[in-house]
C-alpha cells in the first residue's frame, strides 16, 4: 500500500482536487488515498503527494487527464518527470512551521493522525499547570494578537484570570474577512483539532466554561469541518463536560457569522454572538472584562489560539527566541493579488517584505514591476517599493505608518490606478461600516464622493484638502477600527504616490 | 413693575425647558475629583466626563446621549481631550477618574466636531425655519455650537432627503428625511418601554430606523408610549400636535388623570392651549416614561362633547334647560332638601370621584356628612379595591400598599396576581420589565395568558392559570407549600407577626386540603408547578406581590388580600426595599378617594365612625354632630331605590350606569330616584338617568392633588380655567351652602391644609412640601417629615402583623349545564376603564370595539368563527359582541374588555359580591356563548335610551341659543 495524499481544502478543490482524488481512487487497491489540508503553496495546487521512505515527493498541478499519465507505469518515483522532489525540502517549507506545521501533512479530522503528530502535547501540558502558570507561560512567550492589533496575548488572558466572575468565554474570531487572507480557513479545514485545543488551553488558563469559534459565513468547508473535530474532541473527552478528565468543563460551540466584515470586529462580533445585529461596541469596557453577555471573555484571533498548544507543548522559551524584537516567533503571511506564487508563508518575524514578494513570490504575476503592496488586509496602506525593505516586524512596520495586520500581503503591479484603489478603500469602507458612527457612515460615502470629484478633476485641489480633513475626521472621531482606519490606505496613496491622487 | 403684577407672575411650578445631564446618573457614593478644564469638581464613582462636565456647567456638545438612556458613543460630537489618553474619548462613555484633566474645548476638538457636524448636514434638510422642531432642535442647536458655517461637501451627494414619511400612527409622524440614526429611538423602545418594535434595518449608509418587520407605526408592535418621540433630538419622529400648532412657550408639571401609577408630566402650553404632555424625568413614578394614554389621549379635555353649562330638568324624559349656577344649585339644594323632608335624613347620598382630586373629594365626602347629615358616602373603590383596604387593614394595619414602583427593581422574584400591568400600568410595567430583564423571576397567576406571560423579551418562570374564582384556593395552596416544606422566615415571624394568630393559621394552613394536591382539581394548576412558584418566591432573597382587580373583585376578594399579606408575612417579605405587597390600583386617585373618607363607616384616614376621639375631632373642625352610624355603600343605595327608600344621589364624576355590575339593576335604581345630581365633564351613561348636570372640569383645569397606588401625592395645576366657570369644589360648597350648611374655600390648598390638621397620616403634607419634594408618599408626618417610601419598617403599622385564616369557599357563581362558560373581564392599553376619556381620542384607532375572547374548542363546540356576532347570557342578562377566537384563554373560560358602553359588559355581570366589602364578583360570571345575527334586546333598548338622551341634550342647547 502506498499513501497518496491530495488536498481537500477549499482552494485544491477549487482547482479540481475532488475529481483528481477519484481519479486516483479509482487506480487500484495498493494505493491509500488520504485527503489532508492544504501546505499553501497554491500555484501547485492540486498538488499531489506520494509517501516514499525518504519522505513525501510532490506533483504539482495534476488534473484528471493527467492522473492517468502519472501513473501510467506504477506509483511515480522521486524521478518522474514531474515530480519536485521531496516535499518538505520546498523553499517555502524551509523556515520550521510551528502554527501550520500540520496543514498538508495530517488529515484534518483523523484523532490518530493528529496524536501521532504531537496533538493534545501541550493541553497535557497546560493540565499539569495551575492557571496563573499557563498564562504566566503565554506573557512569557511574547505572543501577540494575530488578528492585526497585536496586543499581547498573555496580558489579556491574564485581565480575564483577574477579573471575577462565574461565567467566562473564550471566544475565537475566524471571522477572517481581510482581502487576501486565509489562513484561519486553512487551519480550520486542514488542522481544526488544533485550534480546539488551544481554546481548551485557554479555558484553563482563565477557568472559562463555554466557548465559541465565529467562523465566517463564506466558509461552509470550514464550519462543516471544525464543527465535524468538536464532535470528535467531544467524543475522545478532551472538551465537552470535562476538558479531558480534569474538574473543568469546555463547551464548545461553532457559530456561523453574519456575513459582514464588520463582525471580525471583537465588539460587534460579541453582539452578533449575542443574537443581535453586528454593531460595534464602545470600549472601555474591555471584552476582557465585560465581553459575551457581559461577563469577562478572552476574544483572540485564530492563529493566536492555534499557536498557543505549541508554546505550552514547548515551552515559552523556545517560542520566545524565535522572531525579532517584540515580535516573537513566526508570522503567517499570505501572499496574494499580482503575484507569480501566492499561497501561505510561515517565516519568523523579521524577514523583509522584498525577500516575500521576490525570493518566495517570484515577482508579479504579470511580470512587470511590482509597483504597491497592501500588508493587512483592506484597511492597510499601499506600500511603495521604497518601503519593500521593510522587515516584517510590528514595530517596523508601525514606524513607517504602516500594518502587518493579519499577516495579508496584496501585491499590485505598475499598471494599477492606485486613485481607484482609494476611492475602493472608501467603498468598502461604506458598504461595510455597521452605520452606528458618523464618521464611518456618512464620512465613507463622502469620502467615495470627493475622491471621484479628484479624479474627475473637479476642484481637486480644494477637494484634495477636504479628503485630507475627512480623513483625519474618520481617523480621529470613529468609534472603531473600521472607520479609523479605512483613510489609511487614502492617505497612503496621496502621500506615498503623490501623482496618483 | 407694581407688586399685584409681580404676584401675577410669580409662578414657582411652572418650569423652562428640562435639564438634561447627558448620561444617567451614578449610583455610586464614592467621591472622585477630577478637572475640567481646569476647574476642579468632585462626582460620584461611575460618572460619565459628559455628566461632570455638565453638573460643573459645561455643556459638551453631544446627539446620540441623554440622561434617559443608557450611553452609546456613535454621534462622535462629545469627543474631549483627556491628559495621558490618546485620541479623543467620547466624553459620554468615558468615566471620571481621579486626577483626570479633561479639556473640552480644545482647537483640535473643535475643528473635529464642527467637520462631524459637516458630515450630519451633508445628509439633512436645510428647512430649518419651516421644520415643525425649529427652536427645539439638538441637530440645530449643536450645529450652533460647533460653529458650523459651510458644508463642503456640497448637498449633491448620497442622501435620504427623499425617503417618504409614515404618518400612520394617530399621534406622532416619522419623517425619515431628518434622521440622524443616533438610536435614541430605538434605545428608548429597549430601555424604557421595553416593547423592542424598533430597530435599525440595514448597515452603514443604509441604515434606517424600522418598526417591527418594516410596518408602518400603526400597524407595528409599537405602543405609542412615545418614548421615541421625546427621545428623537431631531424632527424625525414628531407630535402631531407640534406639527399643528408649534413650539410651546411654558410648561406646568402636573399629574396625569389616568391610572393609578399617577405620571408626573409637563403640561406644555401657548397660551391656555394644551399642545402636547410630555413626561417629567423628575416624575417620581415614572421617571421621564409615558404610556399612550397619558402622554397623547388628552384631547377629551377640550372635545366638543363637553358640557360647560349646568343642566336641569324634572324627568329624565324632559329635555335639558341650560340655567346659570345659581339657579341649578338652587334647584339641585332644593330638590334634595325635598327628599329629606319627605323621605327622611338618609334618603339621600353621594358618591365620591377616584378621578377627583383630594381636596375635591374632600369637600364631597364632608358635604355629605355635614350638609346631608348622615353617612351615605361611598366612592368608586367599592368596586375595585375595596377588598384591599380591608384586607390590608386587617392583617398589616394600613389600607394601602407597602412600597415605592422603584422597590421593584430590588425585587428578585416577583408574583403577579390578577393583574394585567402591561395593559393596564404599562408605565409600571415597563419598570417591572427592566428588572426581570436583568434576571429577576416572575410567577403569573392568572386564567388568562396576559402578555407578560410570554414577550420577545421577558417570559414567565411559572403561569398559574387558574380557574376563575378560586384565588383563594390557589394562595392556600402556595402557603400551604412554605409551611410544608419549612421556608417560612422563622426570625420574621416571631419578632414581627402575633404569635397566636400564627400558630392558628399554620395549623390551618398546614391542613391536608389546603396542600397544592388536594387544591389542584379545584385550581386546575398542577401541584408540582404551584411547589416551584412557591419555593421560587420563598427563596429570592426578595420577593414582591403586585395585584390587581383579577384579587379583589370576587366573592373571596377579601380573604385572597389577607391570603396575600399572610404569604408576604410568612417569608419576610415586608418592610423593606425590594419586597412587599402592592396592590396595583386602577385609577388616578383610587388611592386617595379611600384616603379621604370616601367610605361610609370610615372617616379620612380610615377611622371607623365609631372611633369617638377622632370622630369629636372632625365635629370641632366642622362645627357639626356627626351621624355615627355607617351609611350606605352603593350596591345598598340601589337596594334602597328600588325599594323607594333612596331618592337622592350626587355623583362626583363616575359612571355607575355603566361601570358598575348589573347594569339593568342600576339603571332600575336610577329611574326611581328623584333627584339625581351628576358632576362629571360629559353626558356619560349615569347622566342619561340625571336632573341635574353640573359640569366638571378635567384635570387640567385645576389644583389639587392625587395619591397613587404607592401613597404618593403628587400635585395636579391647573393650565387652563374650568371651561364651566366654576371649580369642582366650588361647586360642592356652593350646593353645601345652600343646602343649609355653609362650607367655603379660596383655594384648594385650604383644604389640604384642613385634611393635614384632621388626619395624622397626612399632618405633615402641605402644598409648599409638594412643590418642594415634587410628590410626598403618606404617611407624612413628625416622624416621618418627607414621607414614607416602604411601609411597616421596623414594626406593622398594627403593631405585630395578623395572620388571618383564609378558608377556600367557591363562589356560588360556578358554571353548570345552563351556564357552562365562567366570564371574566379585563383592560386593554388604549382605553381606560368606561371609555369617557379615551373613547373621545384618536385611540379608537387602535381599540374600537370590545371583542370577547374565546377558545377554539369552545368556538368551535358552537360554531363561533373569528368576527361572528356572540350572544352572551348570564343569570342577570345578555349582550352580544363580536367574536375573537384565541389561546389566551383556557377552554371553558371566556374574557372581554369593558370600554364602550353599548358592548354591556356589565349587563352579564351579576350582583355576587366580596363577603367583607361587597366588591362585585366582575371577574366571574356563569355565562353560554352562542352565535347569533343581531344585537340583544338590552343593547337595542341602550340604543333607544342613548338617541333619545342624545336628542334631548342638543334640543336644549337650541332653546337657550
Amino acid at each position: 500500500m502506498t499513501k497518496v495524499f491530495i488536498p481537500s481544502d477549499t482552494t485544491a478543490r477549487s482547482l479540481n482536487a475532488d475529481a483528481v482524488a477519484v481519479a486516483v481512487g479509482a487506480l487500484g487497491e495498493d494505493i491509500e488515498l488520504v485527503r489532508t489540508g492544504s501546505r499553501g503553496l497554491y500555484w501547485l495546487e492540486p498538488l499531489l503527494e506520494i509517501e516514499t521512505s525518504d519522505g513525501r515527493i510532490g506533483f504539482p498541478n495534476v488534473s484528471v487527464e493527467s492522473v492517468h499519465a502519472l501513473f501510467a507505469e506504477g506509483i511515480p518515483t522521486l524521478e518522474h518527470e514531474k515530480c519536485l522532489g521531496l516535499v518538505e525540502q520546498h523553499q517555502w517549507l524551509g523556515h520550521k512551521r510551528l502554527t501550520c506545521a500540520r496543514l498538508g501533512i495530517i488529515d484534518p479530522l483523523s484523532l490518530t493522525d493528529y496524536l501521532d503528530h504531537d496533538g493534545f502535547t501541550g493541553l497535557a501540558a497546560a493540565l499539569k499547570m495551575t492557571p496563573q502558570e499557563i498564562v504566566g507561560e503565554v506573557t512569557a512567550s511574547g505572543l501577540r494578537g494575530r488578528g492585526g492589533a497585536a496586543f499581547p496575548t498573555g496580558i489579556k488572558w491574564q485581565t480575564v484570570l483577574d477579573t471575577q466572575s462565574e461565567q467566562k468565554y473564550i471566544v475565537c474570531n475566524a471571522d477572517e474577512g481581510d482581502s487576501g487572507t486565509f489562513v484561519d480557513r486553512m487551519l480550520m479545514e486542514g488542522d481544526p483539532l488544533r485550534l480546539i485545543e488551544g481554546m481548551a488551553i485557554a479555558a484553563l488558563a482563565v477557568s472559562a466554561t463555554i466557548g465559541y469559534v465565529y467562523v465566517r459565513a463564506e466558509y461552509p468547508q470550514a464550519i462543516a469541518t471544525l464543527q465535524r473535530a468538536v464532535e470528535i474532541a467531544e467524543g475522545a473527552g478532551y472538551i465537552g463536560k470535562s476538558i479531558n478528565g480534569s474538574e473543568q468543563a469546555f463547551h464548545l460551540e461553532v457559530r456561523k457569522a453574519a456575513g459582514s466584515y464588520i463582525c471580525g470586529e471583537e465588539t460587534a462580533m460579541l453582539e452578533s454572538l449575542e443574537g443581535k445585529r453586528g454593531v460595534v461596541r464602545y470600549r472601555p469596557p474591555l471584552p476582557a472584562i465585560k465581553g459575551l453577555f457581559g461577563q469577562p471573555t478572552v476574544v483572540n484571533n485564530l492563529v493566536s489560539l492555534a499557536t498557543v498548544p505549541d508554546i505550552l507543548a514547548k515551552g515559552a522559551h523556545n517560542y520566545a527566541k524565535i522572531g525579532k524584537d517584540r515580535s516573537k516567533g513566526t508570522l503567517t503571511v499570505q501572499l496574494a493579488g499580482n503575484i507569480k506564487r501566492a499561497g501561505l508563508l510561515e517565516v519568523p518575524f523579521g524577514i523583509t517584505l522584498r525577500e516575500i514578494l521576490e525570493d518566495f513570490g517570484g515577482g508579479s504575476f504579470s511580470g512587470r514591476p511590482i509597483k504597491a503592496v497592501q500588508a493587512g488586509g483592506p484597511l492597510g496602506t499601499y506600500m511603495p517599493e521604497t518601503e519593500f525593505d521593510t522587515s516584517m516586524d510590528y514595530e517596523a512596520f508601525k514606524d513607517i505608518g504602516a500594518m502587518l495586520g493579519h499577516g495579508g500581503l496584496v501585491a499590485f503591479d505598475d499598471t494599477v490606478d492606485l486613485a481607484e484603489m482609494a476611492q475602493f478603500a472608501m467603498e468598502f469602507c461604506a458598504i461595510e461600516s455597521c452605520g452606528k458612527c458618523t464618521p464611518c457612515r456618512i464620512g465613507s460615502v463622502r469620502g467615495v464622493e470627493v475622491i471621484e470629484r479628484i479624479r474627475a478633476g473637479e476642484n481637486a485641489d480644494e477637494n484634495r484638502i477636504l479628503l485630507k480633513d475627512l480623513c483625519d475626521t474618520m481617523i480621529e472621531g470613529s468609534l472603531c477600527a473600521l472607520g479609523g482606519m479605512a483613510p489609511l490606505p487614502v492617505l497612503s496613496v496621496m502621500e506615498k504616490f503623490p501623482d496618483e491622487l | 413693575m407694581n407688586s399685584e403684577e409681580g404676584k401675577q407672575m410669580v409662578n414657582y411650578y411652572s418650569v423652562g425647558a428640562e435639564i438634561d445631564l447627558g448620561t444617567p446618573v451614578s449610583g455610586s457614593a464614592e467621591p472622585i475629583t477630577l478637572t475640567i478644564d481646569g476647574t476642579p469638581i468632585t462626582v460620584p464613582k461611575g460618572t460619565s466626563v459628559m455628566r461632570a462636565a455638565a453638573i460643573a456647567g459645561t455643556n459638551i456638545p453631544r446627539l446620540c446621549a441623554t440622561e434617559d438612556l443608557e450611553p452609546f458613543g456613535s454621534c462622535r460630537l462629545c469627543l474631549v481631550e483627556i491628559e495621558g489618553r490618546s485620541g479623543y474619548p467620547a466624553s459620554c462613555t468615558t468615566d471620571v477618574e481621579p486626577g483626570m484633566k479633561v479639556f473640552t474645548q480644545t482647537d483640535h476638538v473643535a475643528k473635529l466636531r464642527r467637520n462631524v457636524m459637516e458630515l450630519y448636514i451633508s445628509d439633512h434638510p436645510l428647512d430649518c425655519l419651516t421644520c415643525p422642531t425649529n427652536g427645539n432642535c439638538e441637530l440645530q442647536d449643536m450645529a450652533g455650537a460647533v460653529g458650523l458655517r459651510e458644508v463642503r461637501y456640497g448637498y449633491e451627494g448620497s442622501n435620504h432627503l427623499d425617503e417618504p414619511k409614515d404618518e400612520s400612527a394617530p399621534y406622532f409622524t416619522f419623517d425619515p428625511s431628518k434622521c440622524i440614526q443616533c438610536s435614541r429611538c430605538v434605545r428608548a423602545c429597549e430601555e424604557q418601554q421595553g416593547t423592542y418594535a424598533l430597530t435599525i434595518d440595514g448597515r452603514g449608509f443604509d441604515s434606517q430606523i424600522v418598526a417591527s418587520q418594516k410596518e408602518d407605526f400603526l400597524s407595528s408592535e409599537c405602543v405609542s408610549c412615545g418614548a421615541c418621540v421625546k427621545a428623537c433630538p431631531t424632527a424625525t419622529l414628531t407630535e402631531k400636535s407640534i406639527i399643528k400648532f408649534g413650539q410651546p412657550d411654558k410648561a406646568t408639571i402636573t399629574t396625569c388623570a389616568y391610572c393609578g401609577v399617577g405620571c408626573s408630566f409637563r403640561a406644555e402650553m401657548q397660551g391656555d392651549q394644551l399642545v402636547r404632555m410630555v413626561p417629567n424625568r423628575d416624575g417620581h413614578a415614572n421617571h421621564g416614561h409615558a404610556c399612550v394614554k397619558g402622554r397623547f389621549a388628552f384631547g377629551y379635555a377640550t372635545h366638543a362633547d363637553r358640557i360647560t353649562t349646568p343642566l336641569i330638568r324634572e324627568s329624565i324624559h324632559d329635555e335639558w334647560r341650560k340655567v346659570s349656577w345659581q339657579e341649578a344649585i338652587k334647584f339641585a339644594a332644593t330638590q334634595l332638601k325635598n327628599i329629606q323632608k319627605e323621605f327622611g335624613r338618609k334618603s339621600i347620598g353621594g358618591i365620591t370621584s377616584s378621578r377627583c382630586t383630594n381636596e375635591e373629594v374632600f369637600v364631597v365626602q364632608k358635604f355629605i356628612r355635614t350638609a346631608m347629615g348622615n353617612n351615605n358616602v361611598d366612592t368608586c373603590a367599592r368596586v375595585c379595591h375595596s377588598p384591599t383596604g380591608y384586607g390590608l387593614k386587617t392583617t398589616l394595619g394600613e389600607s394601602a400598599g407597602t412600597q415605592t414602583f422603584d422597590s421593584v427593581m430590588a425585587a428578585d422574584s416577583i408574583i403577579i396576581i390578577g393583574a394585567n400591568p402591561t395593559d393596564a400600568h404599562p408605565v409600571f410595567a415597563s419598570q417591572m420589565m427592566r428588572r426581570l430583564r436583568q434576571g429577576a423571576s416572575m410567577i403569573i397567576a392568572d386564567p388568562r395568558a396576559i402578555d407578560l406571560v410570554d414577550m420577545p423579551h421577558v417570559q414567565a418562570d411559572h403561569h398559574l392559570q387558574l380557574r376563575p374564582g378560586t384565588n383563594v384556593a390557589l394562595i392556600n395552596a402556595l402557603a400551604h407549600t412554605i409551611i410544608d416544606e419549612g421556608l417560612e422566615d422563622k426570625k420574621f415571624i416571631d419578632e414581627r407577626c402575633e404569635p397566636d394568630a400564627y400558630e392558628i393559621w399554620k395549623k390551618f394552613i398546614g391542613e391536608q386540603r389546603n396542600s397544592p394536591e388536594a387544591l389542584a382539581e379545584v385550581t386546575g394548576v398542577p401541584a408540582g408547578q404551584v411547589r416551584a412558584a412557591a419555593r421560587l418566591y420563598a427563596n429570592a432573597n426578595n420577593g414582591a406581590i403586585y395585584y390587581g382587580l383579577g384579587v379583589t373583585e370576587h366573592s373571596q376578594g377579601s380573604t385572597m388580600v389577607m391570603g396575600i399579606a399572610n404569604l408576604a408575612m410568612v417569608t419576610g417579605n415586608l418592610g423593606r426595599d425590594g419586597v412587599g405587597v402592592n396592590p396595583l390600583r386602577g385609577q388616578n386617585n383610587v388611592q386617595g378617594s379611600c384616603d379621604m373618607g370616601s367610605f361610609p363607616h370610615e372617616l379620612p384616614g380610615y377611622r371607623h365612625l365609631s372611633d369617638e376621639v377622632a370622630r369629636k375631632l372632625f365635629e370641632a373642625e366642622w362645627k357639626v354632630e356627626l351621624d355615627s352610624e355607617p351609611g350606605y355603600r352603593i350596591p345598598n343605595m340601589f337596594d334602597a331605590a328600588v325599594a323607594g327608600e333612596f331618592k337622592g344621589l350626587y355623583i362626583q364624576g363616575e359612571d355607575i350606569a355603566q361601570s358598575d355590575p348589573d347594569t339593568q339593576h342600576v339603571h332600575a335604581a336610577l329611574s326611581a330616584m328623584q333627584c339625581v345630581i351628576v358632576q362629571d365633564l360629559f353626558l356619560n351613561e349615569t347622566a342619561k338617568f340625571a336632573h341635574v348636570f353640573f359640569p366638571g372640569s378635567s384635570f387640567l383645569e385645576k389644583d389639587g392633588t392625587f395619591t397613587n397606588a404607592e401613597r404618593r401625592i403628587s400635585p395636579v395645576r391647573k393650565v387652563m380655567e374650568p371651561k364651566s366657570g366654576m371649580s369642582e369644589w366650588e361647586i360642592t360648597c356652593a350646593l353645601s351652602t345652600e343646602m343649609g350648611y355653609e362650607m367655603s374655600y379660596e383655594h384648594p390648598r385650604q383644604i389640604m391644609e384642613e385634611i393635614a390638621r384632621l388626619t395624622p397620616t397626612f399632618s405633615g403634607v402641605s402644598y409648599e412640601k409638594i412643590d418642594a419634594l415634587g410628590s410626598i408618599q403618606w404617611p407624612c408626618n413628625d416622624q416621618a417629615p418627607n414621607g414614607t417610601p416602604f411601609m411597616h419598617v421596623d414594626e406593622f403599622v398594627r403593631g405585630k402583623g395578623f395572620f388571618a385564616p383564609t378558608p377556600y369557599v367557591a363562589t356560588d357563581e360556578r358554571s353548570n349545564s345552563r351556564y357552562p362558560l365562567l366570564l371574566t373581564t379585563g383592560r386593554i392599553l388604549s382605553q381606560y376603564n368606561v371609555g369617557a376619556q379615551t373613547r373621545r381620542t384618536e385611540n379608537l384607532q387602535y381599540h374600537d370595539e370590545d371583542r370577547l375572547e374565546i377558545h377554539p374548542e369552545d368556538a368551535q363546540l358552537r360554531g363561533i368563527v373569528d368576527g361572528s356576532w356572540v350572544g352572551i347570557k348570564s343569570r342577570a342578562g345578555e349582550t352580544v359582541l363580536r367574536a375573537c377566537i384565541t389561546d389566551r384563554v383556557q377552554p371553558g373560560v371566556i374574557y372581554t374588555t369593558f370600554h364602550h358602553p353599548e358592548s354591556g359588559a356589565n349587563v352579564v355581570t351579576t350582583d355576587n359580591s366580596d363577603w367583607a366589602t361587597n366588591c362585585p364578583e366582575y371577574k366571574v360570571t356563569a355565562v353560554q356563548a352562542y352565535p347569533v345575527s343581531q344585537p340583544s334586546q338590552w343593547q337595542e333598548m341602550f340604543q333607544r335610551f342613548d338617541k333619545e338622551q342624545q336628542e334631548l341634550l342638543a334640543s336644549s342647547q337650541e332653546t337657550v341659543e
